[in-house]
Formats: C-alpha cells, structure tokens, sequence
C-alpha cells in the first residue's frame, strides 16, 4: 500500500462530500441566520468559523480516502451535521448565556477532528488495540478514578468528575469510556465461550461461574465508585450498560441483560435509599411542577420543558428562542435550547442523524469478520445510543436527569474530544467491513468468490469416471483462497 | 429581516435539515440491499460502493446456479450446525488444516472428499480417503451428483447442501 496515494479500485467517496457539503451548508445556514435575526448582521466570526469547520471536515474526508477508503460515507457528514449545528447553537448564545463561548467551541471541534485524523492515521487495523486490552483497563479505571484524587478533582454543581491541571479542567470519564469498550470487547472476545457455556442453569438460565464473574464485578465496583465517590448517576450507568450489553452481544445470552438489570435496579435503590442527591432527582423528575422544586432544584428541568413547548412543531427559528432562561442551556440543557429554536421537526431529525450514526456502527459490526471488531462497534454504537437515551431521556422527563453530555452537541472538550475519537475508530471498523475481500462475512450468504486460476470448471472433469486423486490435486491448488484463509472459514464458525 | 423572510428561511432550514436527513437514509438503502441478496433479485446494475467492486482477476467462474444451494451445512457429528456458505470453487473436506472445513475426526482423512459445482449441478467426489464417503448406505465412487437435502457422512459427520 502505497503510502499517500488512494488505493487503486477504491471508491471516490462522492456521496460523503456531497452529504458533507450539506451538512457544512446548515452549519454556515443556522449562524447567518443567528446573524441577521438577532443583530441584521454577519455574526462575529462567522467566516472563521465556517472556514475552519469547512477545511477540517474536508480534510477528515481526504484522510479517509487515504487511510480508509472503503470507511462508511455517513458517518462523517452525520457527526459534522451535529458540530456545526452545535456551532450555530452555541455561536447564538454567546454573550447572552454566561459561559457559552463558540470560540473555545470551535478550538475543540477543530481539535477533535484533528484527533480523529491521527487516530486515523496511527491506528491501521483495528485489531491491533485488541494487544491493549488490559492495558485499556487499567487506563479505564486510572481515568475513573483521577477525579477522586484530593487536589487534582474538584465538585462542580454536586458532582466530582472533573480534573483540573493548571487552568484546563477534562472531564475523564468520557475517555474512560473507550477505554473500557476496547477492554471489554478484548476480555470478552476471549472468554466469551466460558461465560457462555460454563455454570449451571438456573430457572432456566445459564448462569455463568464465579471465577469468571471477576472483571464484571470490578466493572460494577468501578461502577458503584463512581456512583458513590464522584456522585455522578449518568456515567455510572454509562459504564454499567456498556458492559451488559457489550456481555449480551459476546455471548447472545438474556440471562446477562436480566442479572444486569437486576443489580442495576438493585445498585439504584440502594443508591436512592441512601443518598439525598439521588432522592432529590427522583423527586424532581417525578414531580417537577412541584411549586416547592419549581423554584429551586427542578427549575433547569422545568425550564428546559417550557423551552421545548415554546418551540412547538417547527420552533422559533434560530435566535428566535431565550436560552439565557434556561440554566447551562450551552452544555446540559443543549438539546432544550435547540428544540425551542428549531422545534419537535428539528429534534427529530437530530435524533434520525444519531439513529443513523448508531445504526451505521451496528451494521458495521455485524459486517466486520473479527470478533474484536464485532464487540468493539457494535460496543461503541450501544454507548453512544445509551448516552443518547440518558441525555435526552433526562431532559425530555422520561427518566431522571443525570450529568451526561449530548455526544458532539454539548459544549465542552472532553466530550467533543472522546466522541471524536470513538467515531473514528468506528469509521476504522467500517473500513475493514467494507473492504471487499475474498472470504465471505460470517453468516452471510456467500458472494461469488474471486477464485483466481483453475477453478473446476476450467478443468475437464470427467463426471462418474474421473481420476480421483488428481481432480483432488487440482481442488485444492484451484480455489481462490489460500490454505490459511479456508482455515479462517471454519474457525469464523464458531460464532 | 421582515417577519415573512425569517419565516420562510426558518421553515426552509427545516426543509434541508429533512434533505439531509433524508439523503443519509437514501445512502443507507443501498447497503440493504446490498451483499445479503440471495434470492433471485440481484443488486441493481452494481451500484458504486465496496461491496460491489468486482472481484480482481477477472474471468471467475460462475458462481453456483442461482436458486440452487448457498450453504453446506453439518448436520452431524461433533461440528453439527456449522455452515459453510459455498463459492464457485467448492468445498474441501478433511483432516488436514488447509481444508476448507477442517475435521477433528479420526476416521476421516486429511484430504476427505469435496463437493463443488458444474454446470449448475453440484457433485460430491472421494478424495481416495481410507474410510469413505457414503450417501446413506452406499460409498461414493469417483465423481457423483448432489442434490441439496441429502446427506453425505464423512467420518462421523454428515453434511448436506441447503438452499
């Protein structure tokens, strides 16, 4: 492979610029028309902005077909679509909300893509972080617990999860994330058969040995540490569900969903019983007009939901909306700020655009051939649709609120930076899906193979009397894949 | 900005937030129906995109009758469930780790037997192994015609073409 030329027979990826164009043209739509409703003016910055995000995401799209050119076409556009309108968002509430700041905005953006390009460009072959796997974990739980350290962790607004060094704060648990999906998919990748199989079945499931409970119940501890120790609902249950349902897609076995959902529920009341902060957001998610909580602790919450209502079906348009009404409408609350300005119309399609992101690494997962890359994306796309559901679910009252962040919406750099990375190492897994190959994905139904030279029809076979030995030969010098390959086939069996 | 300007660019903007929306799940499409057609219905005139990059080396052999079996299947023995989808170059049977399903069998040999197709008809021929290859109770001689649902044991397992 030659080292920055495209390879030969690859696509173009025609239909990711042209995708990419669009989103780059909603990105540059939504702050002109935040200029000219609110000021009648080109915002401040408004061709730097436009300019850089242009210029990264077209250069994220040369490095795809240079380095994965077989990739997934929407991905890229879809994640630009969501920066941009972040942008916008972000850019509309700048010197009217405290703390929103599309500069530093855009010096995150622009980083993280930066980051997914040299995530690009290091990492070749997604099996090769599976070498990391404990390494992963140690990383994992080192990042987890950083905040907890006396000094370098600080409780912002209830909630220690962040780390400062010097004047820039890092929020680690959103890399503590991928940390732990390469670890997971790695340890269960090889212990999924044990897990599977071993134990004894009780009322009917199999319930998995003890000894090979070990890492999930320090994932639960790790869990539980974070719950306890840093206060913090969302991640918790971030890490928690990553791994159930990392477990359920390694061994297709229910059994783990409900022994996960029942110490889920268990850690939750427990929690619920013992801690104030954990009682006070129930009580604000289920009784949030509450006039005692209305004024205090449920007024975020309760003015998110207005915010909603006022945007109604089609919203009231961009700069149209108070987001300065609205606690941390920048970061937490983004969604809530979006809706009022674009309404229910633009929310769905926000939710379609990270459907289709989710439905992208799952398909990619079913499509890769190793079982590492199998549990990676398919581990990844579940975290992003778990944090997905958390946020939105939080804001919209379906489930209490928890701190999480809407993945490249919310301003904020770790959350841009760690979001960035996972896609990149999805858009890595997808080209190694895509990337035709001689040997057929295992369950699906076989493709023509490619077999190169003497293949039993260019033979004369002779049929009901032939030379067995020789015809034998001839079979097994004649098919298309090598002897290795074929071993491949039947070991890709085992599931 | 009169009130109608802003109300029309607002809607608009929704309009080509759905365009984007909508062109993403027009790409996707294409990948359902994409590598997984199996019956008849072919992927349409090859549509650009990795999945349908010719296979290199040109001149392959047909691929196996369409209509007729996709997989082999083992529905005997220590493997059973194991599926191997079939390609126009056949299947290798054996002992031996360069097979294309690979036996854990002491009563097969290392280069068993295999089962490929021609003209539309798939055969099964005995590679000369020490035990045989029977279907049912009688023992392939050279090259002999397959039909998909039919048996053939191999050592202790028995594998049969599927539709």
């Amino acid at each position: 492979m030659s080292m920055l030329r495209p390879e030969e027979g690859a696509p173009a990826r025609v239909a990711e610029a042209v995708l990419l164009v669009v989103a780059l043209a909603l990105g540059m739509g939504g702050m002109w028309m935040v200029g000219y409703s609110l000021d009648d003016a080109l915002p401040e910055g408004f061709w730097t902005y436009s300019i850089v995000l242009a210029a990264l995401a077209f250069t994220t799209h040369i490095v795809l077909r240079l380095r994965a050119p077989y990739a997934d076409q929407v991905i890229l556009p879809a994640v630009v679509l969501l920066n941009c309108l972040s942008m916008a968002t972000i850019l509309r509430q700048t010197g009217v909300v405290r703390d929103a700041d599309a500069s530093r905005h855009l010096m995150w953006s622009a980083l993280g893509m930066a980051v997914a390009c040299v995530v690009l460009f290091v990492i070749r072959d997604h099996r090769s972080l599976r070498k990391l796997t404990y390494t992963a974990m140690v990383v994992g739980i080192v990042l987890v617990i950083l905040p907890l350290i006396p000094g370098l962790g600080r409780e912002v607004n209830g909630a220690r999860i962040w780390i400062y060094i010097g004047s820039s704060s890092v929020q680690p648990a959103e890399f503590a994330k991928i940390a732990f999906a390469v670890f997971f998919a790695g340890y269960l990748v090889a212990n999924r058969d044990t897990l599977a199989l071993a134990g004894r079945k009780v009322l009917g499931l199999q319930l998995p040995r003890l000894r090979d409970l070990g890492p999930i119940l320090i994932v639960w501890a790790v869990s539980l540490a974070v719950l306890i120790g840093e206060k913090d609902l969302g991640t918790s249950l971030l890490f928690f569900g990553l791994f159930v349902g990392m477990l359920y897609l390694a061994t297709d076995r229910v059994g783990w969903i409900v022994i996960g959902l029942i110490m889920f529920a268990g850690g939750a009341v427990v929690a619920w019983s013992i801690f104030s902060h954990v009682q006070l957001r129930v009580n604000i998610w289920l009784d949030a007009f509450n006039p005692e909580l209305v004024e205090g602790p449920s007024f975020q919450l309760v003015q998110g939901l207005f915010a909603m209502a006022y945007g109604g079906m089609f919203g009231a348009g961009w700069g149209g909306g108070y987001p300065s009404f609205v606690p941390f409408a920048y970061s937490d609350f983004i969604y809530a700020a979006i809706g009022e300005e674009l309404g229910l119309t633009g929310l769905l399609a926000i939710l379609l655009v990270y459907l289709v992101i989710v439905q992208r690494g799952l398909r990619h997962a079913i499509g890769v051939r190793d079982g590492f890359g199998k549990l990676l994306a398919g581990g990844l796309a579940f975290v992003m649709a778990l944090q997905l559901f958390v946020v939105v679910g939080g804001i919209t009252r379906i489930i209490p609120l928890t701190g999480l962040t809407l993945p490249f919406m919310a301003q904020g750099g770790s959350s841009l930076v760690a979001n960035w990375i996972v896609i990149a190492l999805m858009l890595r897994i997808s080209d190694a899906a895509r990337r035709p190959s001689p040997l057929p994905t295992r369950g699906a139904l076989a493709e023509p193979a490619p077999a190169v030279v003497g293949g039993p029809t260019s033979g004369a076979i002779e049929v009901g009397g032939g030379r067995p030995v020789q015809a034998g030969t001839e079979a097994g010098a004649g098919r298309g894949v090598t002897p290795d390959d074929a071993t491949q086939i039947v070991r890709g069996v085992d599931r | 900005m009169s009130e109608l300007t802003f109300t029309l660019l607002r809607l608009g903007y929704l309009v080509l937030l759905w365009v984007f929306v909508l062109s993403a799940v027009a790409v996707l499409r294409r990948d359902l129906a994409g590598p997984r057609t199996t019956s008849g219905r072919r992927r349409r005139s090859e549509l650009p995109g990795p999945a349908a990059t010719p296979a290199p080396g040109g001149g392959a052999p047909r691929a196996p009758q369409r209509g007729g079996p996709s997989r082999l299947v083992v529905v005997a023995g220590p493997l059973t469930g194991t599926t191997i989808p079939l390609t126009s170059s056949g299947v290798l049977i054996g002992r031996a780790p360069s097979c294309t399903l690979v036996l854990d069998d002491d009563y097969s040999s290392s280069r068993h037997a295999r089962i490929f197709p021609q003209g539309g008809q798939w055969f099964v021929e005995d590679l000369g192994s020490t035990n045989g290859t029977y279907i049912g109770e009688e023992r392939v001689q050279g090259i002999v015609p397959l039909a998909p649902g039919v048996g053939v044991q191999i050592g202790q397992s028995v594998v049969e073409l599927q539709g």
